[in-house]
């Protein structure tokens, strides 16, 4: 089958720091998986190099057997319209109010009510209620946002949705709240889903397949399930939140 | 050998200044060229674009406003003290109404709004830039140009023109005000002088800048909030910065256009 993303040796510098040092990862149609590994270790990179935000060095980006990383104009937005994302901060544009964030790709095919209604079920598969709608984001708390996020990302039913650190700032019963609802919506939309986080319960809750990203390569990779017995050193110590490995803490 | 060191270090110094310039210079340019494209191009965001000219232009009427009125009042004073040495007082009315009409407004107009409208476009793009907003709208296809550049654009380039309209009609009433209450002069033929020494020319020349102006305001908050650093200080810097560049490239084009308006 052929992958719904593919990276092929992809590089990318910032002035003399490699982050990325020519990773290859396929992710393959309805998977979720989820990239681990330590702060900057490029992780959010690599999903920006794959949305364009971000142009590799070296290497190459497909999505869907297109070539992603080279795409400009009508095919760039083409590309853009199958992909979905949760920031790890939300986001939201803070002049709008909380369902024009959601219906934000949505006004460009919907008038402003079928749009606002779209935006509303799709707050409330979230757990948002309709008095939500007009609050604007400054208004709601870190949970909060993230649902909107959630709901922004997922609103347009796209092929493709990233997330980046989803229960990052959130309480242990949030983040939970927030796993759960995206494994549902994942399954329920069939979509194929790349998730960053170095969180092992979010891990555990959502991914089908696991990469470990190190040293600017992918380290490992493999069904979740195989992550406790497989036996890689990097994978071992980030798990267990050891000190001592093959991952460098500073102390 | 200490010598040719320091000589060395200088001309090195001097050598990444000056490529250091023309890298920015050369940013600044494309970043515009590419502003106007997507201002022509559609599609174009007209509610967003109503939105910041409502910013720009409207909450900007206070400002300007005062700042006009006295300049108006001020003029008038320094005029008639100068004028009365060689009694020439009466070219009070005429003189305020030209020097408003066609530097003052403009140029005063143009940094006051250069301090309130390039500082909040600036911090505003600054934090989108930092807490990923940008990058949010282009995962939402749509073109951060097209939708947070082109609009600011258009809005200073249209807005500044109408309030420096009214920044010149409120400054000359500013003018008009010293001179009754406090010159003595009479009110009819104050009008009549004010009116009958001001040229078409006077005031398009003026408003030609504003425009002018409106594009440099919109562009340093734009260019500076859109290439905003990290963090606090990212946004505190590209703040700052935007301000200082629209205050003196505004003061750049201010000679430049007089000079062409001077020559034709």
């Amino acid at each position: 089958m052929t992958p719904k993303i593919a990276l092929r040796d992809v590089h990318r510098a910032f002035g003399s720091k490699h982050v990325l040092r020519g990773v290859n990862l396929d992710v393959m149609p309805s998977e979720s998986m989820v990239i681990i590994g330590g702060s900057g270790t490029g992780k959010s990179i690599t999903i920006k190099t794959v949305l364009g935000l971000v142009r590799p060095d070296r290497g190459e980006v497909w999505v869907d057997d297109i070539r992603a990383d080279t795409a400009r104009g009508s095919r760039r937005d083409a590309l853009l319209d199958k992909f979905g994302m949760l920031f790890q901060g939300g986001a939201l544009f803070d002049s709008l109010s909380v369902w024009e964030n959601v219906a934000f790709r949505l006004r460009r095919r919907m008038g402003r009510d079928e749009a606002r209604e779209v935006a509303i079920t799709k707050l409330r598969r979230v757990g948002l209620g309709p008095e939500n709608a007009d609050l604007y984001p400054g208004e709601l708390s870190g949970g909060m946002q993230k649902r909107v996020g959630l709901a922004r990302a997922i609103a347009d039913d796209p092929e493709i949705i990233f997330f980046d650190e989803p229960t990052t700032g959130l309480d242990p019963i949030m983040a939970d709240v927030i796993n759960a609802l995206i494994r549902e919506v994942v399954v329920e939309m069939g979509a194929t889903a790349v998730t960053i986080t170095h969180d092992m319960t979010s891990v555990h809750r959502i991914a089908d397949k696991v990469a470990m990203l190190h040293d600017g390569i992918i380290q490992w990779t493999g069904p979740v399930g195989d992550l406790e017995t497989c036996g890689d050193p990097y994978i071992e110590q980030f798990i267990h939140g050891r000190a001592d490995g093959p991952i460098e803490a500073l102390r | 050998m200490a010598v040719l060191s320091a000589l060395h270090g200088f001309v090195a110094g001097v050598g990444a200044s000056v490529l250091g310039l023309f890298r920015a210079t050369g940013a600044l340019v494309l970043f515009a060229a590419q502003g106007i494209i997507h201002c022509i191009l559609p599609p174009w965001y007209w509610r967003e674009t109503l939105r910041q000219m409502l910013r720009i232009g409207y909450f900007s009427l206070p400002v300007v406003g005062l700042t006009a009125l006295f300049t108006g009042a001020v003029l008038a004073l320094q005029i008639y003290i100068g004028g009365s040495r060689f009694n020439a007082e009466g070219v009070v009315a005429s003189i305020v109404a030209i020097g408003i009409v066609r530097e003052l407004g403009p140029v005063l107009g143009g940094l006051m709004v250069a301090g309130r409208v390039s500082a909040a476009i600036a911090a505003e793009l600054g934090t989108m830039r930092v807490t990923e907003q940008i990058d949010a709208l282009t995962t939402l296809s749509t073109n951060p140009f097209k939708y947070l550049v082109a609009p600011r654009l258009i809005a200073g380039v249209l807005t500044l023109p109408i309030l420096v309209a009214v920044a010149d009609i409120i400054g000359v009433m500013g003018g008009f005000l010293v001179g009754v209450n406090r010159l003595n002069f009479n009110a009819g033929t104050y009008i009549a002088n004010t009116v009958n020494f001001l040229e078409a020319g006077d005031i398009l020349s003026g408003l030609y800048k504003a425009a002018a102006f409106g594009f440099i305001i919109t562009l340093m908050g734009c260019y500076h909030g859109y290439n905003s650093g990290r963090g606090a200080q990212g946004v505190g810097n590209a703040t700052t910065n935007a301000v200082v560049s629209a205050s003196v490239l505004i003061l750049a084009a201010n000679y430049i256009l007089t000079e062409l308006f001077f020559s034709t």
